[in-house]
């Protein structure tokens, strides 16, 4: 059995193996050593990290309905919050380093190019999920309201794979194993919402 | 901006390195290993250097080895240059077929043998928005078609990469339909600018960027130009090409370099220069408008990309 304690624990160690990535790659980006086409490698690398995150937070949810592991969801918030960490960061290297902040083209690539639509979307529908996190805000809103808004994840998660999908050329492999996880993870939920007993009033 | 007359070698500097060439040639096949029959590039870049345009600066030859497309050894940028090193690009013959006097199968030696190997200096664009400036060294494909004699009936050039999935691993997945295909129109085929390469800063052509001999088409997105050819195919109507078969709304069969013709994917009006931080605008016809531009004239490029 893992107590909260537990993985309260593990925390620090998460919060330093989930960063270190993002700091590595800045690293060997100002020293030259992220390959031949550096901006597009960095964009790729965070953008990856980022879907996986948030694959992850969704793998948490349903990890905690394992008796012994009900207690993994408290590193949830955290993952969520390095997921957007992420994504901010993909998206700042495709709106400052990729395109130099020519906003008129941004706009247009935005609006022309579904896959960048469905990107942008996703990021979108984070902010809210993000803005939304503290335990504060939870109280505030209510548990009610806050888990509404929280179901957002969906669209992000599903938007956020077809971005990856759309934007591979031929071998879909990647992508359609992300799309594949996320679509039983979302299949776990229906079948539990479904078989959860009723409270007879 | 006057962009492709300067880059083409003078006809004297390459008559000299062809005389260089055909001289280490010779010697090489006595000795029958054909790699050192070129200059070591660092010794005479100038010879590449001194061809460019004032906007251009050459790519690395590590820039031009490490970072490729060639799905036959995988789909990553790096999957090239880290898995061809199986792939034997020696002893090699062309197949030549379809609507010739004569189908016959040449020998690649006895093919160099016939003809003038010249340095070119181009841009290659990518259609992912990416691109290099890369010292070709081969010779015009007119040349070689000369050589085939095809009926007044040919329309259409086809070519074929090599099939050896124990050797191209990226061939045992069915990414695409292998074997990779291409083609031009007839004129584009013997416009003087499209040439098949078969070294690269002086070097034999190495695995990665299409052993022992591709096609270049520098006006037109870098699929077009094939890599490992083994057949090339005389044909009376358009040929079916790889990526067109596979995303027909994405690529066509002319594939021009467009800045206007939008891409689902990418932009195109401006592209990444490897090497460059800014992007740079992109010029029609991959700026060789003036070489080209005629072969289209009736042509709505909208309707045909």
């Amino acid at each position: 059995m893992f107590s909260t304690r537990n993985f309260n624990r593990s925390k620090p160690v998460l919060f330093i193996l989930i960063l270190f990535p993002s700091l590595l790659w800045a690293y060997q980006f100002v020293t030259g050593n992220l390959g031949v086409n550096p901006i597009e490698k960095l964009m790729d690398e965070l953008g990856l990290m980022a879907l996986r995150l948030i694959i992850i937070t969704l793998m948490i949810t349903s990890l905690s309905n394992i008796k012994n592991l009900k207690s993994i969801v408290v590193l949830r918030r955290m993952i969520g919050l390095f997921a957007f960490y992420y994504v901010c960061l993909h998206f700042s290297t495709y709106i400052v380093l990729d395109h130099f902040l020519d906003m008129q083209f941004i706009i247009q690539d935005i609006i022309k190019r579904p896959f960048i639509t469905f990107g942008f979307i996703s990021f979108l529908f984070l902010i809210p999920l993000a803005s939304t996190s503290t335990t504060n805000m939870i109280k505030r809103l209510g548990f009610k309201l806050w888990k509404k808004i929280h179901y957002l994840i969906y669209p992000v998660a599903i938007l956020a794979s077809m971005h990856f999908y759309v934007l591979v050329r031929a071998d879909k492999t990647e992508p359609v194993i992300y799309m594949g996880i996320i679509i039983l993870l979302l299949l776990h939920r229906i079948f539990k919402r479904l078989t959860r007993p009723q409270l007879v009033q | 901006m006057k962009i492709l007359g300067s880059e083409i070698t003078p006809y004297k500097t390459y008559l000299n390195r062809r005389k260089f060439i055909k001289g280490s040639l010779a010697s090489a096949m006595l000795a029958t290993v054909t790699s050192s029959a070129f200059a070591n590039h660092d010794s005479d870049l100038s010879i590449y250097t001194k061809n460019l345009n004032e906007n251009d600066k050459l790519n690395s030859y590590e820039e031009i080895t490490t970072y490729n497309n060639f799905y036959e050894f995988g789909t990553h940028k790096k999957h090239p240059h880290l898995n061809s090193g199986n792939f034997k690009p020696r002893p090699w013959t062309i197949k030549i077929d379809g609507l010739v006097k004569k189908p016959q199968t040449f020998d690649l030696e006895k093919i160099l043998s016939n003809v003038t190997i010249e340095d070119r200096v181009y841009r290659l664009r990518c259609v992912e928005a990416w691109s290099m400036v890369i010292p070709w060294q081969g010779f015009q494909l007119s040349e070689l078609i000369k050589m085939a004699e095809p009926l007044s009936s040919a329309k259409y050039v086809q070519f074929v990469t090599v099939f050896r999935p124990e050797e191209m691993p990226g061939q045992q997945k069915r990414t695409i339909i292998w074997p990779y295909r291409e083609g031009l129109r007839m004129d584009e085929a013997m416009n003087p600018l499209t040439i098949l390469a078969t070294g690269l800063y002086g070097h034999e052509m190495p695995n990665q960027n299409g052993a022992p001999i591709r096609l270049v088409v520098p006006w037109k997105y870098g699929f077009k130009s094939i890599k490992s050819i083994v057949e090339i195919r005389f044909l009376d109507i358009q040929p079916e090409t790889s990526w067109e078969t596979l995303a027909p709304w994405e690529y066509g069969f002319y594939a021009n370099v467009n800045p206007n013709v939008n891409h689902p994917r990418w932009s195109q009006g401006t592209e990444r220069r490897i090497g460059e931080f800014k992007r740079r605008e992109t010029l029609m016809f991959n700026g060789y408008e003036e070489e080209v531009a005629h072969l289209y004239k009736d042509l709505d490029l909208t309707k045909f990309y």
